[in-house]
């Protein structure tokens, strides 16, 4: 019986985030291609309503991994339980998406499994017989590597948010539902979840937003980024920051975009008074569509830009947010 | 208290990276390299908990090849008391995994109350050894470390992680692996009297065989196939001019060309 | 009409590119490359965002200069054993040049400090003057200054005027000095006075003065074409009262002193105007790949390829003589026709190629948002000070023609 393709979902708030169902598409079209079974695999409590529900995005099968310790993730009783069940079941490949949880959940899981990990991938192709090709960027996307396991399985990645597509779900998929209730000794874990504080004051989140609006050194003060923040808010947009105004102490370090701060993959991203320093590009030049606004002419960020206005940010922010008024209304 | 920091010679970041002509790897002749700049918050966080008093001992250990003693000495020249090199051109053929069993292999025989690693090395961003390192150890693991309290006993310690969009508050019994995140602190400028200590420490070296590592422990699971530069991005339009028409223009574009108003 | 000024680029090149790489290996140790780095760095974070703010304002930058004292930068070649980093020659340097690249005005200061301060102080001074003065200058908690030059004393050393007299306990000294660098904001001066005009230059002695001292006050402050976030101050004497336990030296090794340090001060102006040199080579590389005119990046004119090629031949000529001059002191040899040749040629190299930086930057290197302007106008002092490029000529011919 070939080994089945697992997406392991991440609940937060009780959903099954954009991430988790990018990755299930992602295992679905893998099993076509192979003539395999995909399965989406939650751990947690409750979980039967959440997993039915994704599992439209394309399961044959739903294992729910429930346990009143599992309810909130924490790395150890995740990886424990999900490594007994892949020693179980040997899936022949896990995919996982590249979110803090994933990318925390996994590399665990691998060394559990004694198993390889290509983390952070952009795309995944695979032969007929299911031996998967993992594309990744490496060197801060500088470059791209191309991975495989040969040997070791499962074959486990996790996949880069936001840039693998998301199915149509069919709701009149049934799949096949496996309960189990694994053995989680109370105690014997090493953390323990105090509190989660919001930080991002109801805006949405850098990796996840679909438009970005970016300010630099150019913003010249922290009062200033309230101009992007009228900007974005007209397009529904979070607001990121170079590394220059988030060292100069205008912006929080979990708003900076860049080599040592966040990779984003937004549709749109508009970048005020950045120049484009290699290490800023590394971060969101995966963006579709980047419009860039500067004063200097000669600014690298032009280079990478499709739209780029010369200008003073100071006129040129207002007035495009005028502009975007006028256009919806 | 013991603490261990895993550090990794990598490139320094504003290097230009081409991937060889036949794709087997990148061109590393001329890079520069650099103690991993997340592994400069780990190396930082270990000096400044010694520095805060107690009995404290930090060692530094990187699995690299001979010139990696440079990012052991820049760490003690941070404030590093000890550093271990694990040496041994075995070790280089292998993955993320595979250096996490070589680096378990080496940690269990120190003594350790809390081991710190940066949270990925930029040359691989594979951001796997921390989790994996613990998961061999057997203890717990915290990724994306952005603040760290002790308890004062030593045996747990308050941890703030950061999330999508939050932060996490964990409680964490030690000994566990942390990985360091921008933000938890300011690493240190290394002052030139302690450049010139560092440069007269003596560093352990071990390879495989000291080890006890068979060359099967520790054995890539991945294979990279193929290095390959991205697609380049082009530059597009530039808009100058009347700061209301090119607005309007810009507005245009985006929604007509661009498609994504 | 008020130019609104332009948001400046800067990328720096590629470490591992030809033009980031220095051609000349010298075969540098581990420390020297994690010296370099640490420096590169600082600089790079601490200093560059100020470094145009600071010219324009002609502000002292304190903190930073503090902050280098604190990583041990003020006392590199000082043994440890006195608060210095004991570094060597080569060290200094390299520190030198990363500084300078970045601002030449603390490159300045930090020269001084080393090499017309601290190192006098190690080399002629008591125990009890190296314990009061010379720890605390090493580890960078005071700030030093040199004075030599007055109104008629250029590169006339000999003709200083300043007179101290010895009366009881103190040197009584009356007199004026100028062009002192960190003069306004030094803890401790190296004071260079007559205490015995008709001797002349045998007549010549140093004096350790304090700041504070009765009698000692501080004049103008110069308004300068370049180096301006390096504070250049008058002194005024007037029956400034110095214990005679500050004499350094014998009475009559002033002249000595003074020139013994000039000879190290040499490297180190040398390692800052190849610093300088060195900015205006990258910057201008960089320029002429951004800039397009008739159709194409003007790096692919002949012209501007052939300053390049020329600016960058001549700062490897520096460098080498530089290193050169370095490694001859470490070898505990006689270096003082190498450092007088790599400062000559360090310095004429700087503003030759500050010249050519602006001419390929064009109009806009004309302009403060660039900042080959302000090397234009850093490179002309280094030609002047601690010895102007003619006595340079006069110290090489006299070795010569030995």
């Amino acid at each position: 019986m070939a080994g089945e393709i697992w997406s392991i979902g991440e609940l937060r708030d009780g959903e099954l985030k954009r991430p988790s169902l990018e990755a299930l598409t992602k295992a679905r079209a893998l099993a076509d291609a192979t003539g395999r079974k995909a399965a989406l695999v939650l751990v947690g409590q409750d979980l039967e309503a959440t997993g039915k529900e994704a599992a439209a995005y394309g399961a044959d099968l739903l294992y729910l991994v429930e346990h009143g310790e599992l309810a909130a993730y924490r790395t150890e009783p995740h990886a424990k339980a999900l490594g007994d069940l892949a020693s179980e079941r040997k899936p022949e490949a896990v995919l996982l998406p590249a979110t803090s949880q994933g990318k925390d959940l996994a590399p665990r899981l691998a060394a559990r499994l004694r198993t390889g990990l290509a983390t952070d991938c952009t795309d995944v192709e695979t032969d007929a017989s299911g031996t998967l090709t993992f594309t990744r960027p490496i060197y801060a996307g500088k470059a791209l590597e191309k991975v495989r396991i040969p040997d070791a399985r499962p074959q486990m990645a996790t996949l880069r948010p936001k840039v693998f597509p998301v199915g149509s779900p069919d709701a009149s998929r049934q799949p096949e539902v496996v309960r189990v209730t694994p053995e989680v000794a109370a105690g014997a874990v090493g953390t323990t979840v105090r509190e989660t504080v919001q930080t991002s004051a109801g805006r949405i989140e850098l990796t996840e937003a679909d438009f970005i609006v970016s300010g630099g050194r150019g913003l010249k003060d922290a009062e200033n980024f309230a101009l992007l923040e009228e900007l974005a808010d007209t397009l529904g947009a979070a607001v990121g920051a170079s590394r220059a105004a988030v060292d100069s102490g205008w912006r929080d370090h979990q708003d900076q975009v860049g080599q040592t701060g966040k990779t984003v993959t937004p549709s749109l991203y508009i970048a005020c008074g950045i120049s484009g320093a290699i290490q800023h590009l590394a971060g969101m030049s995966s963006a579709k569509c980047i419009v860039a606004i500067n004063k200097d002419p000669e600014a690298p960020i032009f280079k990478v830009a499709d739209y780029g206005i010369v200008g003073d940010l100071f006129e040129v922010v207002p007035a495009l947010k005028s502009a975007l008024l006028e256009a919806k209304s | 208290m013991n603490i261990v920091v895993c550090v990794k010679h990598v490139p320094d970041t504003e290097a230009a990276i081409k991937p060889l002509p036949d794709g087997s790897g990148v061109a590393t002749e001329g890079l520069n390299y650099v103690l991993n700049p997340y592994d400069e918050f780990a190396v930082e966080e270990a000096v400044k908990i010694k520095e805060a008093g107690g009995d404290t001992q930090v060692t530094v250990i990187t699995v690299g090849p001979d010139g990696a003693t440079k990012s052991l000495r820049t760490a003690i020249a941070m404030g590093a008391d000890e550093a271990v090199h694990l040496n041994d051109p075995v070790f280089l053929e292998t993955d993320a995994q595979g250096t996490a069993v070589i680096l378990a292999a080496a940690i269990q025989t120190l003594p350790f109350d809390l081991i710190l690693c940066g949270k990925q090395a930029v040359d691989d961003d594979c951001a796997q050894v921390g989790p994996a390192l613990a998961e061999l150890l057997g203890i717990p693991s915290v990724s994306v470390v952005t603040q760290l309290e002790l308890e004062g006993d030593g045996k747990k310690a308050t941890v703030h992680r950061e999330l999508e969009g939050a932060t996490e508050v964990l409680e964490c019994t030690l000994p566990a692996v942390l990985t360091t995140q921008k933000g938890l602190n300011e690493p240190r400028y290394p002052a030139l009297p302690m450049i010139m200590k560092a440069k007269r420490k003596e560093i352990r070296t071990l390879d495989a065989s000291a080890l006890g590592l068979s060359p099967d422990a520790f054995a890539p699971r991945t294979e990279t196939v193929e290095v390959s530069s991205p697609p380049p991005r082009q530059g597009g339009r530039i808009l100058e001019g009347d700061v209301a028409e090119v607005v309007r223009e810009a507005v245009r574009l985006l929604k007509e060309e661009a498609k994504l108003l | 009409m008020r130019s609104v000024p332009r948001e400046r680029s800067i990328t720096p090149p590629a470490t591992n590119s030809p033009e980031g790489r220095q051609a000349v290996d010298f075969a540098f140790t581990e420390e020297h490359e994690i010296l370099r780095e640490t420096i590169r760095d600082f600089a790079k974070n601490e200093m560059a965002p100020v470094a145009a703010e600071l010219d324009a304002e002609a502000k002292f930058p304190r903190d930073i200069v503090m902050k280098l004292g604190e990583l041990g930068f003020m006392g590199m070649m000082i043994p440890s054993a006195y608060g210095g980093s004991e570094l060597d020659a080569v060290a200094y340097v390299i520190a030198l040049e990363e500084i300078s690249k970045v601002c030449a005005s603390t490159g300045v200061t930090v020269s001084v400090q080393n090499s017309l301060v601290c190192q006098p102080l190690f080399d002629h001074g008591s125990e009890e003057q190296k314990k009061k003065y010379l720890a605390p200058l090493a580890s960078g908690k005071l700030l030093g200054a040199f004075s030599l030059t007055e109104p008629e004393a250029g590169s006339d050393v000999a003709n200083v005027q300043s007179t101290a007299v010895l009366e009881g306990d103190h040197y009584v000294v009356n007199g004026n000095k100028i062009f002192v660098t960190t003069g306004g904001d030094a803890d401790v001066i190296l004071l260079f006075v007559s205490t015995d005009r008709e001797k002349k230059s045998k007549g010549m002695s140093a004096l350790i003065l304090e700041k504070g001292t009765l009698g000692f006050s501080l004049g103008k402050k110069e308004n300068k074409m370049g180096m301006r976030a390096s504070s250049t101050y008058e002194l005024i004497l007037e029956g400034a009262r110095i214990p005679k336990e500050n004499l350094l030296g014998q009475e009559g090794d002033g002249m000595k002193i003074a020139l013994k340090a000039l000879d190290g001060g040499r490297i180190g102006i040398a390692a800052q105007a190849l610093g300088i040199a060195q900015a205006c080579l990258e910057e201008s590389i960089e320029y002429s790949k951004q800039r397009r005119q008739f159709g194409k990046a003007i790096c692919e004119f002949q012209a501007i390829q052939w300053m390049l090629a020329d600016m960058a031949t001549e700062i490897e000529a520096a460098r080498l003589l530089i290193f050169k001059a370095a490694e001859m002191k470490d070898r505990g040899k006689r270096y003082t026709k190498e450092a007088a040749m790599a400062k000559l040629y360090a310095s004429e190299t700087a503003m030759r190629a500050a010249i050519k930086a602006v001419q390929i930057h064009g109009g806009y290197g004309y302009m403060k948002d660039y900042p080959v302007e302000r090397h234009f106008r850093d490179a002309k002092l280094t030609e002047i000070y601690e010895g102007t490029s003619e006595i340079q000529r006069l110290v090489i011919a006299a070795i010569l023609l030995r």
